[in-house]
């Protein structure tokens, strides 16, 4: 089998396995499940960028608020119905991250660390500014009767795990084609060596570029995803700790890597979700496993998988 | 037929000139050497001719066209080919993902012709940081020729090969010949001497002399400042 078909093999059956357990988990982790495969498309947003492209970014908490609010206010308050208003999420994320990089990708490194972290926080005071509509940190909920997709109703656990594994596996399906092709390769070779790059003749600015509103979009529309799927839309989601979970998960499950991002974000989830059972010091176990795998698997879980047994893995 | 010539190229670092008002042409299908002292500004001016560095003041002009507005990449697309002294190539990823990055498609057989021209052809799978130093020379040269260029810049390619690499450079860079112009900065004096149909010799971020290898050889005022033969031996 060709490096290219094994990986579709596995990356289709991650598609289908997950299929599967909609049918055959417990409602409680049937709900965690589709939590996780929403966030993990953030995650895959982000991916794009930093594993990839080689850039971090503090500020991808705007882009995820982007598509969170671009949904959620013109369904709460302009009455739209959710294939629209999920499209107009979209397209805010899409535009802002466009913006963004303009701006942003004058800088490189820490600069555009910093740069991106105050564009954020920028986004996150705007929310705050326009609480009349937004209602700020308290945010508000978009009702059940607004949730309706051709008769299908998003609040029901079935559909809503259905949906949210449809919103995963078209990012996942999306950056896997991405990168498989000369696009995506050279997105790794900016990341690798840009003056090199450079000056094989890429145009690393326009790369750079398509790689943050790419990435922005994508996260844009796991956003809009979450607003659509779980019902709440509030300032929290804006906050720099929503810029700083998906980098976290994508750390753990191995930057660069297609799956990385699931794996870093089920693995973050549930091991919050288990040791905050046993004890309040929760945040202490989830501490001393992530100084554990920063010392023994500093490419992440895919990454050292790669590393060490498949190096086909996309 | 001038391929590549430059109008008062002039870079100035801070207060340091580097590169002093330099008139300079390369004809089409000659191997022009480019050599002089350390510090005399020859890296700094093909890094001006390919873009990468931006001038202070002059123009550049490629096959009748004046590229002087255009940044390093466009360049490269319009036929440039540019290899670095120190080496960069990309470390992590294979020889075949680093020659199909030059040649601009994932084609396997292209890619191992093209890493056969330096005799690399059986690594192709191997990670390029993985490459001993004098390879990974060899593999930066081959994805110089990958592209194609209508002008392939070398800077120093022969710097850290072996004896027996060195050899096969040569015969590389004479295969090359018939298809491509090429402007070589070296500091082996056998490889210039044996490869040059013209050398340019600068120094200070000027122009010193030009001529055939005979006649730079016969040049006492480059004989003073570089070749470091003493008058009484002539």
């Amino acid at each position: 089998m060709s490096d290219t078909s094994k990986s579709m093999a596995l990356h289709l059956g991650l598609i289908a396995v997950l299929f599967a357990l909609c049918f055959a988990l417990p409602a409680y982790h049937q709900g965690n499940l589709a939590r996780v495969m929403v966030l993990a498309t953030y995650t895959i947003g982000y991916n794009v960028l930093f594993g990839y492209t080689g850039l971090l970014s503090l500020g991808h908490a705007m882009f995820f608020a982007a598509g969170l609010y671009g949904l959620g206010l013109t369904m709460h308050h302009g009455g739209w119905s959710p294939v629209p208003a999920f499209l107009f999420g979209l397209f805010c994320a899409a535009f802002l991250s466009a913006v963004v990089a303009a701006l942003a990708l004058r800088t490189i490194g820490v600069a555009f660390m910093i740069v991106t972290l105050m564009f954020a926080q920028a986004g996150f005071l705007t929310i705050l500014y326009f609480g009349e509509w937004t209602r700020g940190d308290e945010g508000f909920v978009i009702q059940q009767a607004a949730r309706q997709i051709l008769g299908f109703d998003l609040t029901d656990p079935i559909v809503r795990y259905l949906a949210a594994l449809l919103l995963f596996s078209s990012a996942l399906l999306i950056t896997l084609r991405m990168m498989h092709r000369p696009f995506g390769r050279l997105l790794v070779a900016v990341r690798e060596n840009e003056e090199r790059t450079r000056m094989l003749g890429y145009d690393v600015y326009r790369h750079k570029l398509l790689a943050v509103i790419i990435s922005g979009t994508i996260s844009g529309a796991a956003g809009a995803g979450y607003g659509l799927l779980f019902g709440y839309v509030g300032a929290t989601f804006a906050t720099v700790q929503y810029s700083i979970f998906p980098l976290l998960y994508v750390l753990l499950g191995g930057a660069g890597t297609i799956l990385g991002p699931f794996v870093g974000t089920l693995f973050m989830f549930y091991l919050i979700d288990i040791t905050s059972g046993l004890t309040n010091a929760y945040m202490l176990f989830a501490g001393c496993i992530l100084v554990l795998l920063t010392l023994f698997a500093r490419a992440g879980l895919m990454g050292e998988i790669r590393k060490r047994w498949a190096r086909w893995l996309p | 037929m001038t391929l590549l010539h430059t109008e008062k190229l002039t870079k100035i670092f801070g207060g340091l000139t580097a590169v002093n008002d330099v008139n300079f042409e390369v004809a089409k299908g000659e191997v022009h050497a480019l050599i002089g002292p350390n510090g005399a500004g020859k890296s700094t001016f093909v890094g001006l001719v390919s873009g990468r560095i931006p001038a202070t003041d002059g123009a550049v002009w490629f096959e009748g066209e004046n590229v002087s507005k255009l940044p390093a990449h466009a360049r490269i697309k319009l036929g440039m080919a540019y290899t670095f002294q120190i080496t960069a190539i990309y470390a992590k990823l294979s020889l075949y993902d680093n020659v199909a990055l030059a040649l601009g498609q994932w084609d396997r057989d292209a890619a191992a012709d093209a890493l056969d021209k330096v005799g690399l052809r059986d690594r192709i799978d191997q990670i390029a940081g993985d490459l001993a130093y004098g390879h990974q020379r060899l593999l930066e040269i081959a994805m110089g020729v990958a592209q194609s260029p209508r002008l392939l810049i070398l800077d120093e390619p022969t710097q850290g090969l072996a004896e027996s690499e060195i050899a096969d450079f040569n015969n590389l860079i004479n295969g090359l010949r018939a298809t491509t112009t090429i402007l070589l900065i070296e500091h082996n004096m056998d490889v210039v001497m044996g490869l040059a149909d013209r050398i340019t010799v600068l120094d200070m971020g000027m122009i010193l002399a030009t001529g055939t290898p005979d006649e730079i050889r016969a040049n006492q005022r480059v004989q003073d400042a570089y070749l470091g033969t003493s008058h009484a031996e002539t």
